[in-house]
């Protein structure tokens, strides 16, 4: 065990978790959105409208993440349409291309988790709203909504833990994350054992916030 | 297409081998996970507070740390590991690990990991009155075990064992780093020698929901075996 090296690569991997927890909570506002807008049209009766957005979660939830952000940051660029438009400003950043991976494909787990939340509503609640004379946008708005959050935080807690955990995967298109720190910090120093204890433990502390965020979330809208 | 021949002129039957690659990580990974899962799953169902927490600690750092970073860790530390224990037994020249150990072990521990959760949960939403009525037969342990709790606890573990697969299925293509010539390293080395990146990684999403989506038939047919009498 090298003592010396955990407490002097400690700053250096905290200052990369800060990276991290940026990649982290802007993906998930943009994916949050992306999710609330397909399981809208997952519950379309239009069949094409339904499929399209069926066939958006399923290819996001079945390949891998690396592939998600490979196409998009190697892929993308060999489009020479896309080069010379204003959309290059942003395809060209590594960051951005994996912020807008891991944005889609939380988008697609969040889509599945909402839907279900919808599907969950009992009938009779939104059969109450319009007996009451309140409009059917009001009543998707101000009770289907507020009750599908409260139903998928803790489906939506896993997520947003397995999300932290993607974005390691930012480390493999050059941003120093706290994953591609630690991975610079074996590869100069071969002692895997020591830096993988220091860059868990910040991993495990913030998979532990989360967690209990979330645990107080649920308790402070739960329904009893 | 012609990118796609088999042959020396295409990435064909090259892509075709590390497919068979990605299946053969995963399997053998899930299979480890399996005797992980043997290990811990009685281990976090004991009565024991030392053995529940040497099991939960397992199972909460492998799901609250990324996979690459354990990935690193095989990777650079396992040889170290290895020569390690080999110079106590007096042996001190260099081992090579090959990459597909270290990979199918490090995804392995990470599966196994998330089987145990499976598993745990199957055993403890098994009906009490089984147990019971198990003694009752005056079955052997070993026979309360495999005729009465395993079939059951299968039937409960496939529905989820299936997600456990497909996480696994897909964590594989980590092992790319690493340096296995699985799909996403094949392809890696495909998109870098015609640079045509677009192609390849999109057509190895498409090997990818391919296998997921095989594998989901297979699965269910398995969920229905099992459930039959129900």
């Amino acid at each position: 065990m090298d003592l010396e090296l955990m407490i002097s690569s400690l700053p250096k991997l905290l200052n990369a978790a800060v990276i991290t927890l940026k990649l982290l909570s802007v993906s998930l506002m943009i994916g949050l959105f992306i999710g609330l807008f397909f399981a809208i049209l997952r519950l379309n009766k239009n069949i094409f409208i339904n499929r399209f957005a069926y066939g958006y979660s399923y290819i996001f939830r079945g390949t891998p993440l690396l592939v998600q952000i490979f196409i998009i940051y190697f892929g993308l660029g060999q489009i020479e349409y896309l080069r010379s438009t204003v959309l290059w400003v942003i395809l060209k950043e590594p960051y951005w291309c994996a912020i807008i991976a891991f944005a889609l494909n939380t988008g697609a787990y969040t889509s599945e988790i909402l839907r279900s939340a919808f599907q969950t509503i009992k009938p009779g609640i939104i059969e109450a709203g319009k007996s009451l004379g309140i409009s059917n946008k009001v009543i998707f708005y101000k009770i289907q909504i507020p009750i599908a959050i409260r139903q998928s935080l803790p489906a939506y807690g896993n997520e947003i833990i397995l999300m932290m955990k993607g974005t390691s995967l930012a480390s493999t298109v050059t941003i120093m994350d706290l994953t591609g720190v630690a991975k610079y910090i074996i590869s100069t120093t071969f002692k895997p054992i020591e830096v993988f204890i220091v860059a868990g433990g910040i991993y495990l502390f913030m998979t532990f916030i989360i967690h209990n965020v979330i645990k107080f979330l649920e308790k402070k809208y739960s329904f009893n | 297409m012609e990118l796609l021949a088999f042959g020396d002129t295409g990435w064909g039957d090259e892509l075709f081998y590390a497919t068979l690659m990605t299946i053969a990580v995963s399997i053998t990974a899930m299979f480890i996970g399996f005797l992980f899962a043997l290990i811990f799953t009685p281990l976090k169902l004991s009565k024991n507070k030392f053995l529940n927490f040497i099991a939960n600690s397992y199972t909460t750092i492998i799901r609250g740390v990324p996979e690459l970073l354990v990935i690193y860790l095989f990777f650079f530390g396992g040889t170290g590991a290895v020569m390690y224990v080999a110079s106590i037994f007096g042996y001190n020249e260099y081992i090579e690990i090959n990459a597909f150990v270290t990979g199918a072990s490090a995804i392995g521990i990470i599966s196994g990991a998330y089987s145990t959760e499976v598993f745990r949960g199957a055993i403890q939403s098994i009906d009490k009155g089984q147990f019971e009525a198990a003694n009752v037969l005056g079955l052997n342990k070993f026979g309360k075990f495999f005729k009465i709790i395993l079939p059951q606890t299968l039937r409960l573990a496939i529905p989820n064992l299936s997600n456990v697969w497909q996480i696994t299925l897909k964590d594989t293509s980590l092992i790319s780093v690493t340096g296995l010539v699985e799909i996403m390293r094949q392809s890696y080395i495909a998109a870098g020698s015609t640079r045509d990146p677009l192609f390849f990684y999109s057509f190895a999403a498409v090997l990818y929901l391919l296998l997921t989506f095989v594998s989901m038939k297979l699965i269910n047919r398995l969920e229905v075996k099992y459930s039959r009498g129900y």
